[in-house]
């Protein structure tokens, strides 16, 4: 007599358990745009790393990216010892930032952070780490009242200034108001580009009353239009993400192969198990 | 046997202690996490020193009446006016957050994220909005403490700066990270 | 001095090589027990015919292991157990060294599903009632492994000297900080210094890389031993011992000999946990995060604290119950008791359990019922203790503005003790059914 314990019960709740976490999941963190990268474009990742080490570099480092492993993305040294090394390093070395640590910290409060891994770090329940970057760099709004002019939509009075501005031009901050959860988070869903929706609570004729403002940024005007900006921007996350991992591909491609193999041990040792195990009952 | 085996015990104790005894804090470890000396004989009113403790900043202040008055304004406008969380010693569980009220000695580290803010005295109502008292602001993401190390309301930062267990040698030393009696 | 015994050994399976293996391995065994043991470990073992689904984690969980000290051993080639260069050394494997993205993936994936096959080990014992006597000391030895696993991926976590690792450590060493009187002077003896630092990580990287795996080593050698003893249980909790033997084979009636049986069917349990683990380790190493924390890809830094702490997902359901006592006398202490006691209460499982039969097939519904409860409660600590306390919003002022998630944590916790604590009376009362004399399927 076989019981059903074992097989039903047991599974059936260890899936309702397992389902609890997205009955209640609690809305948290900024709304995030997907990055459209695509992995395999090789022209994208050459343009990112290009952007990458034109503007990044000079404040961030890369610390455990080596030069010549750019070699993955179709250049050879020669090409990466031309167009992408500025601070006169062989390329067989780090991408180390110019910027004196000490003096990073007295200008910014904190210096900035290395960017090798950040689009595995910044990964959350809201998107990938390169979903966050991609809305991050596109969401710089100027703020007078910050200490470095810029603010940012993704990242609350980042104390970041707009590396990409003379890119995308100054945007604006552009905020509406509604009374309404409901209608603020149809025009959320509404809007496109950048948005980012914000609660507040604040007393009004004795009561405490809701606030739902829409933050979304007016175009900027800068050297490039909204559609080569998203474009950078997506090149540049392309690269970051590639850097982030630079075996990704290769793993992924490896695991096919591994996976084919198994497949043909499991059919053998299947049916060698099944052949010694046919004569007991 | 037994007196045998409890000198063998007493033997194999004995070996254990080295053992047990190294996993103690090293010299080298000791040294970097000892107290530090802050000479304040020259710090002028207003002005401020900072030292390091245990690879963080300490700050060292020298709070003027003005200053002091500007704390008693900001009560209203502290999350934690009191100092109900435990982020100071005893002696500085007051409505200076110190041992004298001229003198205040507070961790720099910005409670929020670990960034260091920066001292922006009265004067700075420009930047810092006209019913500023004087404080510290941190540049990272905006949070504002008062001269006592309060965090302002509506900043990111969830509690006070935290004051560094600390006593008076004189009038004119402080040392930080030792706070026993006695010499 | 008698001659050494000369019982030729007879190799049949390796072809054209039988004499010359066969030659060799009987020179072997006159000057070590090799045969003795071969059989009596696994060749002429003799186990119950009707192992299931939940009787593939014991083997897997030794594969596990050996898996994990053959990459722990290829990591340490290039890792750095030093402050400064630690997250660096680790970045330097997954880049620069051929291969090392590879093995420390295997590692990752690995921990994580070391835990997996552990609980669903553990799970087994607790569906067949395979702690019970003559098993008391088995399930010792079990637990006693289950607490040096733990203590391993503990002092594990911290080596890559992520934010995570760091943080979580600060964490776990205070805990200790709240034990009474002691408690200050208990956690600097552990750190090695006042806050988490190099002296911390270099020996955590001690006990991880030499310490435990010994220990390991030593209890699951007992574990096996004690197993081999006293035989192994099965589906139905029947003792095969007591069967009577097939006048052909001399074995119980429903046992068969490990070899070739169990080889058979542990290897391809063992090519089937390859395939989920390639899976895992090629395509979502990170797990969603679960595996291998995002948070854990910044550089530790003793000044910046993470919004949110928490611990790798297979310590959760106790972190949910040290979270859901509250303090006493401003001291967290009843919450780490509390901790304390979740994980010792398992050891008791033997003496606890007073049910005439071994089997949940054979128990009543008011066991089955328990067991049901304890995993989904079990479940929900784990995924609660994964999130901060407010992911489940509040109540309205009329249950005080209380956290939900605190609320149900607490319930959970409580329901939890009760499954153990009431187990003497309930396993008592059940209407059982009478185990047969043969086994089933």
């Amino acid at each position: 007599m076989v019981s059903a314990y074992s097989s039903t019960f047991t599974r059936v709740a260890i899936c309702a358990a397992l389902l609890l976490p997205f009955a209640a999941r609690a809305n948290e963190g900024p709304r995030l745009q997907t990055a459209p990268i695509n992995s395999h474009d090789l022209v994208s990742l050459q343009n990112g790393a290009k952007v990458f080490v034109n503007y990044c570099l000079n404040c961030h480092s890369a610390g455990y990216m080596r030069y010549n492993r750019l070699q993955d993305l179709g250049l050879n040294e020669q090409q990466i010892r031309d167009n992408l090394v500025f601070t006169g390093v062989k390329v067989g070395e780090l991408m180390q930032t110019a910027m004196d640590k000490k003096d990073a910290k007295e200008w910014f409060g904190v210096a900035p952070p290395d960017l090798t891994v950040t689009a595995r770090s910044r990964s959350s329940s809201a998107g990938s780490g390169a979903d966050w970057i991609y809305s991050y760099l596109r969401s710089f709004y100027r703020d007078p009242s910050r200490p470095t002019g810029w603010n940012n939509l993704v990242f609350a009075n980042v104390g970041m200034p707009h590396a990409l501005w003379q890119l995308s031009g100054q945007q604006q901050l552009h905020e509406e108001a509604f009374e309404s959860e409901h209608a603020a988070k149809a025009a959320l869903i509404a809007s496109k580009g950048v948005a980012q929706l914000e609660e507040s609570h604040e007393m009004k004729d004795g009561k405490m009353a809701e606030r739902f403002v829409l933050k979304t940024l007016t175009a900027g005007g800068g050297a490039m239009s909204q559609r080569e900006y998203d474009r950078t921007v997506t090149d540049l996350v392309n690269y970051m993400n590639y850097m982030a991992e630079p075996a990704r591909l290769e793993r992924r491609q490896i695991g096919f192969y591994a996976l084919l193999l198994l497949g043909l041990l499991f059919i053998l040792v299947f049916a060698l198990k099944k052949s010694y195990w046919k004569d007991v009952h | 046997m037994a007196a045998t085996g409890v000198v063998g015990g007493v033997a194999a104790a004995a070996t254990a202690v080295p053992f047990a005894g190294s996993m103690f804090p090293s010299e080298r470890a000791k040294a970097a996490g000892a107290p530090v000396e802050a000479d304040i004989s020259s710090l002028a009113p207003g002005e401020m020193k900072i030292v390091e403790w245990r690879g963080k900043p300490v700050w060292i202040v020298s709070r003027t009446k003005e200053m002091l008055d500007g704390i008693q304004k900001n009560n209203g406008r502290v999350s934690d006016p009191k100092s109900e969380v435990p982020l100071q010693p005893d002696y500085a569980k007051n409505e200076y957050r110190s041992i004298k009220p001229e003198i205040i000695v507070l961790e720099g580290v910005c409670s929020h994220l670990g960034c260091s803010p920066q001292l922006k005295s009265v004067e700075a109502k420009n930047d810092m909005g006209q019913d500023w008292t004087g404080g510290f602001f941190c540049p990272c993401h905006g949070s504002k403490f008062d001269f006592a190390g309060r965090v302002f309301a509506g900043s990111p930062a969830p509690v006070n700066l935290r004051v560094p267990p600390y006593k008076f040698v004189g009038d004119a030393k402080i040392i930080i990270g030792d706070d026993s009696k006695g010499a | 001095m008698a001659a050494a015994k000369k019982t030729p050994v007879t190799i049949t399976c390796a072809g054209p090589l039988n004499g010359a293996l066969s030659g060799v391995l009987t020179w072997v065994d006159a000057r070590f027990p090799l045969v003795k043991m071969w059989e009596e470990q696994w060749g002429k073992y003799v186990a119950p015919k009707n192992f299931n689904f939940w009787y593939y984690f014991g083997s897997l969980s030794a594969f596990v292991l050996v898996l994990q000290i053959a990459t722990g051993i290829f990591l340490t080639m290039n890792y750095k157990p030093d402050a400064a260069q630690a997250f660096a050394s680790v970045e330097y494997i997954m880049r620069d060294v051929w291969g090392g993205w590879f093995i420390r993936y295997m590692h990752s994936t690995g921990a994580s599903l070391f835990f997996i096959c552990i609980y669903l080990h553990m799970f087994r014992a607790l569906l067949y009632g395979s702690y019970r006597k003559p098993r008391e000391l088995l399930w010792i030895f079990g637990m006693l492994i289950y607490l040096c696993l733990m203590a391993e991926a503990f002092f594990g976590y911290l080596l890559p000297w992520g934010q995570m690792s760091y943080w979580g450590a600060q964490v776990i060493v205070n805990l200790f900080g709240a034990v009474p009187f002691i408690g200050e002077d208990l956690s600097i003896w552990i750190r090695g210094d006042y806050v988490v630092s190099d002296a911390t990580l270099n020996r955590f990287f001690a006990f991880h890389v030499i310490a435990i795996p010994l220990v390991l080593l030593g209890l699951v050698a007992a574990h096996l031993t004690a197993l081999h003893e006293v035989g192994s249980n099965n589906p139905d909790g029947v003792e095969i011992k007591n069967q009577p033997k097939d006048p052909q084979t001399g074995l119980p009636l429903d046992g068969i000999y490990s070899h070739p049986y169990y080889t058979v069917k542990d290897a391809l349990g063992v090519v089937v946990f390859l395939i989920v683990f390639s899976v895992i380790m090629f395509f979502v190493p990170e797990m969603g995060g679960y595996f291998l924390e995002y948070n854990n890809f910044i550089p530790a830094d003793s000044l910046k604290t993470p919004p949110h702490i928490a611990p790798v997902w297979y310590f959760t359901p106790y972190y949910s119950i040290l979270r859901a006592i509250p303090p006493l006398f401003n001291s967290q202490f009843p919450g780490v008791l509390g901790m304390g006691a979740a994980t010792m209460i398992m050891f008791l499982l033997p003496w606890l359990d007073r049910s005439p039969v071994k089997s949940i097939r054979y128990k009543g519904p008011v066991f089955k019922g328990a067991l049901t409860i304890f995993v989904i409660v079990f479940l929900v600590l784990g995924y609660l203790g994964t999130e901060p306390t407010n992911v489940w919003g509040q109540f309205g002022a009329w249950m005080g503005n209380a956290d939900v998630a605190t609320v149900v944590a607490r319930i959970c916790t409580a329901i939890y003790f009760l499954f153990f604590i009431l187990m003497p009376w309930y396993s008592k009362i059940d209407e059982c059914k009478p185990e047969p004399a043969r086994l089933t399927w």
